[in-house]
């Protein structure tokens, strides 16, 4: 099934066919949904916050959930960008870093990006310590978390619909 | 966005329609706080930027019931968001951040929050914002009853000190208006009254700012509240709203002095020497009394401390000779308004520059300017003239005004406003002299009539002072100070009746890029105070908004203004404190 999710074509006929599906085959694919979600969860890629906006999305605005992670994303790939370049810069002005790391975090805690967030602690400390080295690295590893979450989550939203 | 179109909250649902402004940069959390406060019921306007904010809270006056903002925010830091909104709009600000460090959630506090949220914000913790407005909506009430009583105590008395008994009039029916909003408001509804009640015109004499600067000197700028600037005071027919705009106007005109010292580095080079410039202490006043006192001394006692961070006390010093001449001011003097001393040229009186009838002398002294302001400060000037800022494009011409102060003719300007080049003040042969002088270019001349005019000039701190220090001068002149090319004439306008003096502050250099609009309405003859020290001056402060903007920062940095380009700090607390009239 996941297999048949990933294919394009496939996936495009699933959602549309969603509704044409015998029961039987819906329950399957809510249970695909409600699985991945609870795992997502289980593996501490989010937390309540998550929930939180799930709450949120009522009839008003029904695709709330992921118009918010969408918006983090686009948002947050410019953070990214001005702390890749800061760490590139000779010398490093850890000031600035510890400035868009702190943004960084906030950011990533409005979708509830546990693991994303967490990264950032150590990225935190290395920076007021000026360990260039270990910012670098402790970057490395947030860039990693956040690539992973943004996978797992379109993925998940492409199953929701 | 959500445009809750400011209107008025529903009291009888209260607290849905609670109108909420949400400032934070951040796009992702400006939508969930967006979302989570539409879900509570309220309306929701939001802004990712302080400026922006502070924008739409000037604009509709009384369009919002409560702020949240985010602590970081790139164009101006979130606790000096905070301060502004507390001060000019007096509204409860909640604070957010992700950061829950002790030391930044105290900063918060102390800065005036009424509370500190950690990031991520459950929506429940947002449902319960409305208990800030209400609390505060409360207090007001009591403080208006507490008032209401007072002021009937206060109206069986003579009333000597007050000299216009039409303002108390006045302010007794809006006592009364106040106190049946206030019961109202008590019932629990009626909000939009409480916070539409119609504030009472209030004639801002140089008694009364001066105690309204003690009060504030006293509390520290960075704590100063309207309700504790008015328990202190000890004032009874003056309200907390009154207070609080008065409170508003004079930061503005301190934001606006210290942007202007700021930016003009050519500091008149006042006497007084310490009351560095930024006081960073931050005790708006504070200084400024500290330096009043240093300095002044010849003159008699300065009634009121200068408020330090913004004007810098435009220490008129180094006359001694001259303060004599404000001292002298004439036995006409005036009347209670006019207690404090000039101490000296400079000294803070300047700040309090009121024009109280009773300086009679003072007419023509000063030149209006009108000064728009947004924040319209229009105070009846019933026997005490007000002095009203409206803004123009002009730069200040206190310089004018101030040399045209010294005359003391009792007689009431009634001035309206000025537009632009102030009306030249003819009635003092004192000035004449002065006139051309007296723009900021004059400083020569200046100097010279300094003996006169530095009394004079005194009320005007800000500018003055930086003319009046005859050193710094050629900032000053260069900037505010000129009238227009007009010479000193000011016109202590006969009659001051009309509320609109203006006055243009010609404030020296430092303010020559801010206040193109600042116009300082002297009301009345109060000019005469100026030549005193400006003690009696009372000066309203600038309600520019746009001045505001360009010194959000400065705004609070009033505290900390580094007025050495302009002047001596001295003076220039000196300054602030006459200069500043609301």
């Amino acid at each position: 099934m996941s297999q048949e999710l990933q294919a394009p074509g496939i996936r495009h006929m699933f959602s549309r066919a969603y509704f044409c599906l015998p029961h039987a085959h819906r329950n399957h694919l809510q249970q695909q949904v409600a699985s991945m979600r609870r795992s997502l969860f289980d593996q501490g890629y989010l937390d309540e916050q998550f929930i939180q906006l799930e709450e949120l999305q009522d009839d008003a605005n029904p695709d709330f959930v992921e118009e918010v992670v969408t918006l983090f994303y686009s948002d947050s790939a410019r953070l990214i960008q001005s702390i890749e370049q800061a760490l590139t810069s000779r010398p490093i002005n850890f000031a600035r870093l510890d400035d868009y790391m702190h943004q960084f975090k906030g950011s990533s805690s409005s979708i509830g990006a546990k693991k994303v967030r967490t990264a950032c602690t150590p990225f935190g400390e290395y920076c007021s310590e000026e360990n260039a080295e270990g910012c670098i690295r402790a970057f490395q590893q947030i860039k990693q978390e956040y690539a992973t979450l943004k996978r797992k989550l379109e993925t998940y939203f492409q199953m929701v619909k | 966005m959500v445009e809750s179109g400011f209107s008025s909250p529903r009291a009888d649902v209260f607290p849905a329609g609670l109108r909420v402004l949400v400032v934070d940069d951040d796009p992702t959390w400006l939508k969930i706080l967006e979302k989570m406060l539409k879900k509570c019921s309220y309306e929701v306007t939001t802004c990712c930027l302080a400026r922006d904010a502070l924008n739409k809270l000037r604009e509709k006056k009384d369009g919002f019931d409560i702020v949240i903002s985010d602590v970081n925010m790139p164009d101006m830091d979130g606790f000096k968001l905070l301060e502004h909104v507390g001060l000019e709009m007096d509204l409860p600000v909640i604070m957010m951040s992700v950061d829950g460090e002790t030391s930044r959630v105290m900063k918060g506090v102390q800065h005036g929050a009424c509370d500190y949220l950690l990031k991520p914000i459950r929506m429940k913790e947002l449902r319960n914002i409305w208990q800030h407005v209400f609390r505060k909506r409360i207090h007001e009430v009591r403080d208006i009853e507490s008032l209401e009583g007072l002021e009937i105590i206060h109206m069986t008395r003579s009333g000597s000190d007050l000299s216009d008994d039409g303002s108390l009039f006045s302010e007794d029916t809006t006592s009364a208006k106040k106190r049946k909003d206030a019961e109202s408001k008590h019932d629990g509804k009626d909000f939009t009254d409480l916070s539409s009640t119609k504030k009472a015109r209030v004639v801002w004499s140089v008694d009364l700012h001066q105690k309204f600067v003690k009060a504030v000197n006293q509390i520290g700028f960075d704590k100063v509240g309207p309700k504790k600037i008015l328990d202190l005071m000890n004032v009874p027919w003056l309200s907390r709203e009154n207070v609080a705009s008065h409170l508003q106007k004079y930061r503005l005109y301190l934001s606006r002095l210290q942007k202007e010292n700021d930016t003009k580095n050519s500091f008149l080079g006042t006497k007084h020497a310490d009351s560095p410039p930024k006081d960073s202490a931050g005790s708006f006043g504070l200084k400024n009394s500290t330096n009043i006192h240093q300095n002044d001394v010849s003159c008699g006692s300065y009634g009121f401390p200068v408020s330090n961070s913004l004007v810098q006390n435009i220490d008129i010093s180094g006359h001694e000779g001259d303060q004599k001449g404000t001292a002298s001011v004439p036995g006409a003097d005036t009347k209670g308004a006019l207690s404090v001393d000039v101490p000296g040229p400079h000294k803070a009186t300047c700040s309090q520059m009121c024009f109280d009838r009773s300086f009679a002398p003072i007419d023509s002294a000063l030149s209006y300017a009108s000064f728009d302001s947004t924040i319209p400060t229009g105070y009846p000037w019933s026997g005490i003239p007000e002095i009203q800022f409206s803004q123009e494009g002009k730069p200040l011409d206190l310089d004018n005004c101030f040399n045209q102060l010294p005359l003391p003719s009792p007689q009431r300007h009634s001035q309206t406003e000025y537009r632009q080049p102030p009306p030249p003040i003819s009635s003092r042969p004192s000035i004449t002299e002065r006139d051309v002088s007296t723009s900021v270019d004059v400083k020569p001349s200046f100097d010279d009539c300094r003996g006169n005019c530095i009394n004079h000039y005194n009320p005007f701190p800000v500018q003055k002072s930086q003319t009046l220090t005859s050193q710094g001068f050629e900032s000053i002149s260069a900037t505010t100070l000129n009238m227009k090319g007009q010479g000193v004439s000011l016109n202590c306008l006969t009659d001051w009746e009309p509320v609109q003096k203006n006055v243009n502050w010609g404030i020296g250099a430092p303010f020559a890029p801010l206040d193109e609009d600042l116009q300082v309405y002297w009301l009345q003859g109060d000019c005469y105070a100026m030549n005193l020290g400006l003690q009696n001056l009372d000066f309203i402060d600038y309600n520019d908004p746009t001045l505001f903007t360009e010194v959000p920062s400065l705004f609070y940095d009033a505290l900390r203004f580094d007025h050495e380009p302009l002047f001596d700090p001295a003076e220039s607390s000196v300054i602030d404190q006459g200069l500043f009239i609301a």
